[in-house]
């Protein structure tokens, strides 16, 4: 079920080009970019749909230097309260660069549990958890052996990374939460989030016992598809509105605020630290897919943001869901140049930062002038998009009349 | 008035008769004992100074919620010469019909049996006992080999059943008018129409505030959900069942539910509750019956495959399994149409000393049943609270939707109450089904008998539980349907 093609195939008034036809949108992938970005010219109005060095936050070793780096600015400038809010990504460090430091850490921990992940790999492959340093031996050694290429070409990058051992499990399963932020340009930072998203759950009930059972502790659909357990009818996702509610009648509503505000935190922080990095071309947007992973004190931790996160849709629901989202991602792009520029809902986004905090605007003016400000985001809130876009396109249309 | 009265003291004496067996009855006479050390309780108005502790102390209230609770599921005062038949089901008719349908039920399961040559229990050898102990918060991993079972019978098999329910007294006549109900269901029973389910129902009224649909994005807050929560709050702090019933009836917050719920079924985890459910496991593992296979193969066929339920697999076993053995359930069968199934030890067909109740609860599952359950793993997460709250609400309200019986909440009176107002107020549509040969009861009927779970979103179908709850009535279902 291909969302994408079918999304842009019914948009009206768009046409597919083939071949080396002129296009004023491209939805491309990450090794077209690599390729041929640098030398393509484009017109002020044409679209790309990722940013020349987006890996900047989308691999792991990248993403972890900038955050590190930003929490250290952070630290500078507005104090260690403030650069605690950084501490959303576990302790990670880089291998083989950082192999000493890492040790040094392994060691004032004993007996916790760590994650391998490759560096730029995706899906779940590779992946690894580990308890003793002869475990990392073994496997640096494995993989020599098996490298039948020549010796001069380097080991793939990985990144140790603490395992997050207190997951918050829901009918004795781990899960993790895949959230989309749509970026339409990092100088000056514009960000949208997206309401819907979804819980995706492991087969397997959680124990820290089998560290070798892959499948219990990566929540990859990817992965899940190939575990002896995975039947196709289950779906095993939630969406985002489902497990909200799940969430407020076990801990209350205030739990529950609590806990999104501090995901927007997630987000809001982690392009900031990308920022200044990013190359900002008026050409590229990018729709990121988020992978948070929340602990049984219900803190948010961020496991890895992606630039390519799947459209292929898994059920029917999922299905509404992605073709939903990206109908509304065209929407913002707006190559229809529909929009005035001071929307702050589009379907099922909310613009969450516009070089500055968005704030809800609802309810009666903070007196107090003391932090009310409640920000524009209602991830797994009610998504009545059709209605939203109906009224706001609609608006637009009598605004553009009245303009002529 | 002298008839009322001696209903009521009647009623009284049968409600204190059934206090007295219980647990809180000995708490009572222990904490009046205790109170007796309190400097305030003088011994010249010894009764005053003891009833008025048990005010403040909120004992008074427990036992107000214990009362109240027996009153909720106390049949309505009858002739007092009625045999026991008369409590169960009033109707010849129906009570024949449903014994006849139990003889079907009884049949099936026991060819199964034969068939696959497995009895009905069994003991479990003791490796197999500590498998499955450890197994116990993850059965939903195992992959019993559960082809050769079927489900015993699914609603559209009891439709058909009642279907062909006819009273041999009534006399419809050959001549087709106006009056003539054109349903499938074809008895008379007494159904409430539009105006007498308005003074029924009266807070869903649109003069109302109702959770669900005034607490939506668009209405401002302060216009009804802050003082609804509000009051919520209050309730609870309170303790009182009747005051949470009535305040239930426009919805509950989604945070106080769970407590909400608990408060109307009166339910609260004592240390002996989670004993005897502890007791249940124990059963659960030592023996091994055909209808946890039956259990089994429900749950994998209807929750676990449901889009929302499947996380909650492993809670479903647990209550589900527990529930098959747990003899107090029979005690319900006082006022339900239906009885326990009879198993008789091998080779002692037809003696009472050897019959036993198969399953020890007296409930045969069917296709579907464990949609009881999946939606209130949402509120309770501990398995000893989840199973009383289940074992509660089934008591008070499932076990009426495929029983046959009179009882205005029983399934045969929604299935008419729903025919009959769809075919008043909306002919065309009824009409227009008929037309295309989709009788519109052979749509909502699975709806009905499972109480809308697996059909509706679990938020909406908390919501209409919340008004089963308030209105300690199922109607509410049919009207649900028709909508």
């Amino acid at each position: 079920m291909n969302t994408l093609m079918d999304v842009l195939r019914h948009r009206p008034g768009w046409v597919e080009v083939k071949d080396e036809g002129e296009w004023d949108f491209y939805w491309c992938d990450v090794s077209w970019l690599r390729e041929n970005f640098d030398h393509t010219y484009m017109d002020e109005h044409v679209r790309i749909s990722h940013f020349r060095n987006h890996y900047e936050l989308t691999r792991k070793n990248y993403m972890v230097k900038n955050l590190k780096r930003f929490r250290k600015q952070l630290e500078r400038e507005a104090g260690k309260l403030e650069a605690a809010k950084c501490d959303f990504f576990p302790k990670t460090f880089e291998l083989p660069s950082e192999y000493h430091l890492f040790v040094e850490e392994f060691r004032k921990n004993p007996g916790i549990t760590w994650i391998m992940k490759p560096v730029a790999r995706s899906q779940g492959k590779g992946i690894f958890l580990f308890r003793r340093l002869k475990d990392i031996m073994d496997w640096r050694k494995d993989t020599r052996n098996s490298d039948d290429q020549k010796d001069d070409i380097p080991v793939e990058n990985y990144v140790a990374q603490r395992y997050i051992e207190n997951p918050y499990l829901i009918g004795g399963r781990k899960f993790d939460l895949r959230v989309y932020v749509l970026v339409m340009s990092y100088i000056p930072l514009r960000a949208w989030l997206y309401r819907d998203g979804f819980a995706r759950f492991s087969n397997t009930r959680f124990t820290l016992n089998s560290i070798d059972d892959q499948y219990v502790h990566l929540t990859n659909v990817a992965v899940q598809k190939t575990s002896p357990d995975y039947h196709p009818k289950k779906g095993s996702k939630w969406m985002l509105q489902r497990f909200r509610q799940y969430l407020a009648s076990k801990h209350g509503p205030q739990a529950v605020e609590t806990l999104f505000r501090d995901m927007d935190n997630i987000f809001i922080k982690s392009l900031q630290s990308v920022q200044k990095v990013i190359i900002s071309d008026k050409h590229c947007f990018e729709l990121y897919g988020y992978d948070i992973l929340i602990d049984q004190d219900l803190k948010p931790w961020l496991l890895e943001v992606n630039a390519s996160p799947s459209l292929t849709a898994s059920s029917q629901e999922d299905y509404e869901l992605k073709t939903c989202l990206l109908e509304d991602t065209l929407h913002v792009v707006d190559m229809e140049a529909r929009l005035t520029g001071r929307e702050k809902r589009v379907g099922g986004f909310d613009l969450m930062w516009n070089d500055g905090p968005v704030s809800r605007d609802e309810g009666p003016p903070d007196l107090s002038g003391m932090g009310n400000f409640v920000t524009n985001t209602h991830l797994g809130c009610v998504n009545d998009r059709k209605k939203q876009l109906r009224q706001l396109f609609c608006s637009l249309q009598v605004q553009k009349k009245a303009s002529n | 008035m002298l008839q009322e009265e001696s209903d009521l003291s009647l009623i009284i004496a049968q409600i204190v008769q059934k206090l007295k067996g219980s647990n809180l009855y000995s708490q009572l006479e222990r904490q009046a004992w205790a109170s007796l050390q309190r400097p305030e309780i003088k011994l010249e108005s010894l009764k005053e100074d003891i009833k008025e502790f048990f005010k403040i102390s909120g004992w008074e209230k427990k036992l107000q919620n214990a009362v109240y609770s027996e009153l909720s599921v106390f049949p309505l005062p009858s002739h007092p010469a009625a045999p026991p038949e008369h409590l169960k089901e009033p109707l010849v008719y129906m009570r024949k019909a449903q014994g006849s349908w139990e003889k079907r039920i009884l049949k099936s399961l026991n060819s199964m049996c034969t068939e696959l040559s497995i009895p009905l229990a069994r003991k479990r050898p003791v490796g197999e006992q500590k498998e499955l102990l450890n197994k116990w918060n993850e059965m939903g991993t195992d992959e019993p080999d559960l082809s050769l079972f079927r489900p015993v019978y699914a609603p559209k098999d009891f439709l058909e059943v009642l279907i062909n329910l006819r009273n041999p007294n009534y006399e419809n006549g050959d001549s087709l008018s106006f009056r003539t109900h054109l349903g499938l269901i074809q008895v008379p029973l007494k159904v409430k129409d539009i105006p007498e389910l308005k003074e029924c129902f009266v807070e869903l009224g649109l003069n109302t505030g109702q959770l669900g649909i005034d607490d939506s994005t668009q209405v401002p807050p302060e216009l009804f959900e802050n003082e609804h929560v509000r009051i919520g709050q209050k309730v609870l702090a309170e303790q009182d069942s009747a005051a949470a019933q009535q305040y239930i009836r426009q919805g509950s917050p989604t945070a106080l539910r769970a407590e909400l719920w608990a408060l109307i079924l009166n339910i609260s985890s004592e240390p002996e509750d989670v004993l005897y459910y502890e007791q249940l496991k124990t059963n659960v593992i030592q023996h091994d019956l055909l209808v946890d296979s039956l259990i089994y193969k429900d749950v994998k066929l209807t929750a676990s495959n449901d889009d929302y339920y499947f996380v909650f697999e492993d809670y479903l076993y647990q209550v589900l399994l527990c529930f098959s053995r747990d003899t107090s359930v029979l005690s319900h069968f006082a006022y339900n149409s239906a009885s326990p199934p009879k198993s008789y030890i091998r080779g002692k067909l037809g003696l009472e000393e050897y019959a036993v109740f198969y399953p020890p609860n007296g409930v045969i599952p069917f296709h579907g049943f464990s949609m009881y359950v999946a939606p209130l793993c949402f509120l309770y997460h501990e398995p000893s609270k989840l199973y009383q709250i289940f074992r509660e609400m089934y008591v008070r309200f499932f076990f009426r939707l495929h029983s046959i019986s009179s009882h205005p909440s029983g399934i045969v009176s929604l299935c008419l109450l729903f025919e009959t107002l769809l075919q008043t107020y909306l002919p065309q549509l009824f009409y227009h089904l008929r037309e295309i040969g989709a009788q519109p009861l052979r749509i909502s009927f699975k709806w009905m008998v499972r109480a809308f779970s697996g059909y509706l979103a679990t938020d909406q179908l908390l919501l209409l539980w919340d008004r089963i709850l308030g209105y300690n009535s199922l109607e509410i279902l049919a009207g649900d349907a028709q909508k």
